[in-house]
């Protein structure tokens, strides 16, 4: 673990030469950057929150985003600011008899008929929903 | 654990624990979604800007340089030692007098595969990420500068291998082209089904190695089509040359659809 917070503050330390460790930590930069620009235009100094929408198929694991959030607010407009996470379920609909059903990734076969041609409505977010300044 | 990674006490603090806000993690103390105003101190500012916007922008940006250059490009994606630079080895040497290729190059670290490249007379350019797990649509962008696109058919793009982080990342490809030799597990695509998912087409290679192993090349295949019922599938050796005619076709096949 504590090679792994290495790794983050080392990559974290890099971002501004635009290298990313993990895929999380660069789709962490990306909420740091969006909020702070936002808050910017604001006129904000700092910012108390930021909410965000992850889809939980989208292949960002909300737990590994939380970990990398302090490291790259720091120095920034961000700093000390909490990040608030809305998880969004998978939802998928059936290509063939049309029923709706929740996803995870590894669902494959719709679970009334089993046919593996499941659209997905729903899980893919990856967005920075809001900011609270003071 | 949680003294090293720096979370809260374990009474407050869940392993695991569902992001929903109906849930009440150490997140969720409020609803945001009712809060309409959040009293005299504080603001609530509307943003909803997607989080891979930038690299999508850029990605589009790099789709329409490779539309207008009339190239064919391929992002090679495998866990590490699949055989993604000896593929484009052996591909490079067969078909090189016909189609103009250029190659770039992601790895973490080193210019070993550049090399080899180099070696085969293609235009190559090495991209290191250092720590970075995957390319992105900035460093492509940014990578393709070094080649004459005007007189080049085919790009291949080799990104870091590595079976998770490279999914997510659009980089103005054609498609992506996932690679899987019978070394590994023939549940590869279920195991990472994102990136069988993102994948157009599947390379199963080392197929040479068959009467060696116990992988279930059957299997395999139907895991594939388990995750992507669509994708399409060549079984391969670059070592010993077996089925790359037909991964052969498909390539020219491509130049030839890029040129209507």
């Amino acid at each position: 673990m504590t090679f792994l917070r290495r790794l983050i503050s080392l990559a974290a330390g890099a971002r501004s030469v635009g290298v990313s460790g993990m895929h999380e930590l660069g789709i962490t930069q990306s909420i740091i950057d969006i909020a702070g620009r936002n808050a910017a235009a604001q006129g904000a100094t700092r910012v108390l929150s930021v909410t965000v929408e992850i889809g939980l198929l989208s292949g960002i694991v909300p737990d590994a985003v939380e970990f990398c959030y302090d490291a790259c607010a720091a120095g920034t407009l961000l700093a000390g600011s909490r990040l608030i996470v809305r998880a969004i379920p998978g939802r998928g609909r059936c290509g063939d008899c049309g029923g709706e059903c929740p996803l995870d990734p590894y669902t494959f076969a719709c679970p009334a008929c089993g046919a593996l041609t499941l659209e997905r409505l729903a899980g893919e977010e990856l967005r920075v929903i809001e900011l609270e300044i003071p | 654990m949680c003294t090293d990674c720096g979370c809260p006490p374990p009474e407050q603090h869940h392993h695991g624990h569902q992001h929903d806000p109906k849930h009440g993690s150490r997140h969720h103390d409020h609803d945001h979604l009712d809060r309409g105003n959040v009293g005299a101190d504080t603001r609530t500012v509307r943003i909803e800007e997607d989080l891979l916007a930038k690299n999508n922008r850029l990605a589009a940006a790099n789709r329409e340089l490779f539309r207008r250059h009339q190239l064919l490009v391929l992002n090679l994606v495998s866990s590490p030692g699949s055989g993604k630079t000896s593929i484009l080895e052996r591909t490079l040497a067969d078909l090189k007098e016909d189609l103009a290729f250029a190659v770039l190059e992601g790895d973490q670290q080193t210019a070993h595969d550049a090399e080899r490249i180099a070696a085969t007379g293609v235009p190559v350019q090495q991209i290191n990420t250092g720590a970075g797990c995957h390319l992105d649509a900035h460093m492509v962008g940014h990578g393709v500068e070094h080649f004459d696109l005007a007189h080049t058919a085919v790009l291949f793009i080799e990104n870091v291998g590595n079976l998770v982080c490279p999914a997510a990342f659009d980089l103005g490809e054609e498609c992506k082209v996932a690679v899987l030799s019978v070394t590994e597990g023939e549940d590869k695509p279920v195991k990472y089904p994102q990136m069988f998912r993102a994948a157009e087409v599947l390379l199963i290679n080392k197929i040479d190695l068959l009467p060696h192993l116990r992988f279930d090349l059957e299997k395999c295949k139907a895991y594939a089509r388990q995750v992507h019922p669509g994708i399409r599938i060549f079984e391969l050796s670059c070592h010993s040359g077996a089925g790359m005619a037909a991964w052969y076709d498909w390539l020219r096949e491509g130049v030839q659809k890029k040129k209507i």
